[in-house]
């Protein structure tokens, strides 16, 4: 199956002598056809090994089995480095407390207005008085984008606020970030008004898991 | 058509004129006007005699996107004649030189899978190249706030759900000659890039750094995986096994690049980022160095590219008033643009292309052959689709 045309299997059956179809006279060649071979995943095939929930089990490739580290990249190219995925596991998403503190961007933008820094401030303020938990930011778009595009601009939009809030004295090590692309809007519209209301960084608080 | 081609210079214009007046500042670059391009080939006319029914829409709707018309026998180059009782059958005549180019059956598979294997039979003869009227392709499905990855026949028939993971599920790409596809999956908390087998329904992560781990593409020889990690603290351009392991990291950058794609020998990837403040396309070593612009005269904003398999051309969408589908010179150059749409991407034979068009607040899945600029609707109704990726 390697290397060969996905799915061609049907040209590598067609060897054929050319004959003339309808013809009485000369024998027709038949080309046979085999039966499909591709397995629809259906429930019994589907994904399942990765587990439900909100948990993944330490299989494929992650920060902690690869040994790959971050490396500090220096001022004036990559924004602050992230803590590995094995800080956050099993931490709970609190997504109401930090309900009206929701940043709104200009188009194509990540630059985080003076007229959000004090949505932003408010999240810093309850961070500094819960040292234990930490957060998630999460960045999205309006539909004015292509999808691929979209979902780069929501996470540099996170991580925009991501390097606000270290800036006002937040770890880094506390924060992740996720872009939904423009795949989760809170207004469906097609209009400036749902745009406005799209393009957004949203602050969801992580709660340590129960016994830490 | 033709009307709003010519009047499409002036439309802009006065669109332009509107938005210096009323939009508010944008970084994205303003309006470049550019009139579509003309089809560079002329349709192959071809009669078919004989067929009736799904063989026939079948037949037709194949040759279509590769750039032929199905005429009346008196104004054909080609005849196919055949029949679709009990099997399906056919004999291609050149109508000026008057030879028999073949005449063949098909036997097993549906009379469907035969029709599709007897187009590819005609494109095979009349143009020498493999036809792709057999391939597959997989796209991304909405439903409601959450999407899913379906594979379907290259035409939309016979699509299944992949994923059933009830959340977004996005950006699918195939290994090149497998039955794998690497996606992005919000099924874990994270966006997370996983591969799966869907022969077996085997799946497992593939990348899930902190940060989101995104827009996957696999290099055609199978040996590497470019994705999009912001595990560094920007969004920047990786490559890895198809494993997962030896990760490398080939941009740094603060700017947000995207969508990386392949070059056929595996060893160029092309992207979009911003250079300049500029958005742009870029190509860089797979094995690291400077990236370079590609340059895409004539349009603004630039994203989602995708390398022809015969290394001739770049597909990308051009974010100007609406999206555009645009192809350029691989190596850079003047930009052409074919139809409004988004995220194309070039079948096997290097000349048709898939893509999303926007219709009425919805999304379908479109046919482009880009020599006749002849066009078809994936005719599927599966609701909003997007993000095709094609098996080849």
């Amino acid at each position: 199956m390697k290397r060969t045309h996905f799915l061609n299997a049907l040209a590598v059956a067609l060897t054929l002598v050319v004959a003339g179809v309808g013809c009485k006279k000369t024998p027709k060649s038949v080309t046979p056809i085999p039966a499909r071979t591709v397995r629809a995943p259906g429930p019994g095939t589907g994904p399942g090994p990765l587990g439900g929930g909100g948990t993944v089990p330490n299989q494929g490739v992650g920060e902690n089995n690869l040994g790959t580290k971050s490396t500090d990249l220096g001022p004036g190219t990559g924004g602050t480095p992230m803590a590995g995925m094995g800080k956050f596991e099993g931490y709970l998403m609190d997504t109401n407390i930090f309900a009206a503190a929701t940043v709104h961007f200009d188009f194509d933008s990540s630059v985080v207005k003076r007229s959000e820094y004090e949505k932003a401030d408010s999240v810093v303020e309850q961070l500094k008085l819960k040292p234990e938990d930490k957060l998630l930011i999460d960045g999205h778009c309006d539909e004015r984008g292509t999808e691929e595009y979209n979902r780069s601009l929501g996470e540099r939009r996170a991580l925009a606020l991501r390097e606000y809030l270290i800036g006002k004295g937040i770890g880094g090590e506390r924060i992740r970030t996720r872009s939904w692309g423009e795949d989760r809007p809170v207004d469906p519209g097609h209009d400036e008004v749902a745009w406005a209301k799209n393009r957004r960084g949203e602050f969801i608080l992580l709660l340590p898991p129960a016994g830490q | 058509m033709i009307n709003l081609m010519r009047n499409l210079p002036t439309l802009l214009l006065g669109w332009l004129a509107a938005t210096v007046l009323l939009a508010p500042a944008r970084s994205a670059e303003s309006i470049e006007i550019k009139e579509y391009a003309s089809a560079t080939q002329k349709p192959i006319p071809i009669a078919l005699v004989g067929y009736t029914g799904e063989v026939a829409s079948v037949l037709k709707f194949d040759l279509y996107v590769v750039g032929f018309a199905t005429v009346e026998e008196s104004a054909a180059q080609y005849t196919l004649r055949g029949g679709n009782s009990g099997q399906v059958e056919g004999r291609l005549t050149d109508n000026v030189s008057k030879a028999v180019k073949f005449g063949k059956a098909y036997s097993g598979g549906s009379l469907r899978t035969q029709a599709h294997a007897l187009a590819d039979d005609v494109v095979a003869a009349v143009t020498g190249k493999k036809g792709i009227a057999t391939t597959k392709i997989a796209f991304k499905v909405v439903r409601g706030q959450n999407s899913e990855i379906y594979v379907s026949d290259y035409d939309g028939y016979d699509a299944k759900a992949v994923t059933h993971d009830g959340t977004v599920v996005a950006a699918p790409t195939w290994m090149p000659g497998a039955r794998r596809l690497y996606y992005t999956t919000y099924k874990f908390g994270n966006a997370d890039i996983v591969w799966h087998d869907v022969g077996t329904g085997e799946r497992k992560v593939f990348a899930r750094y902190t940060g989101s781990n995104i827009s996957p593409a696999v290099a055609p020889d199978g040996r590497h995986v470019a994705m999009i990690l912001s595990k560094g603290g920007s969004p920047d351009l990786y490559v890895a096994d198809p494993d997962g392991g030896n990760l490398r990291q080939l941009t740094r950058t603060r700017e947000d690049e995207s969508s990386p794609c392949w070059s056929p020998d595996s060893r160029t990837i092309c992207y979009a980022t911003k250079m300049g403040g500029r958005r742009v396309l870029a190509t860089i070593s797979a094995s690291g160095g400077t990236p370079r612009r590609l340059p895409t005269s004539g349009v603004a904003n630039p994203s989602e590219p995708d390398w022809s398999p015969d290394g001739k051309w770049i597909a990308f969408t051009s974010q100007m008033r609406n999206f555009e589908i645009c192809v350029v010179p691989a190596g850079g150059g003047e930009t052409k643009l074919y139809f409004s749409g988004e995220d194309p991407v070039w079948a096997p034979n290097s000349r048709t292309l898939i893509f999303t068009r926007r219709s009425g607040g919805g999304r379908v899945l479109s046919l482009l052959d880009v020599l006749t600029k002849q066009l078809k609707d994936v005719p599927h109704s599966l609701g909003i689709c997007s993000q095709p990726t094609w098996a080849r």
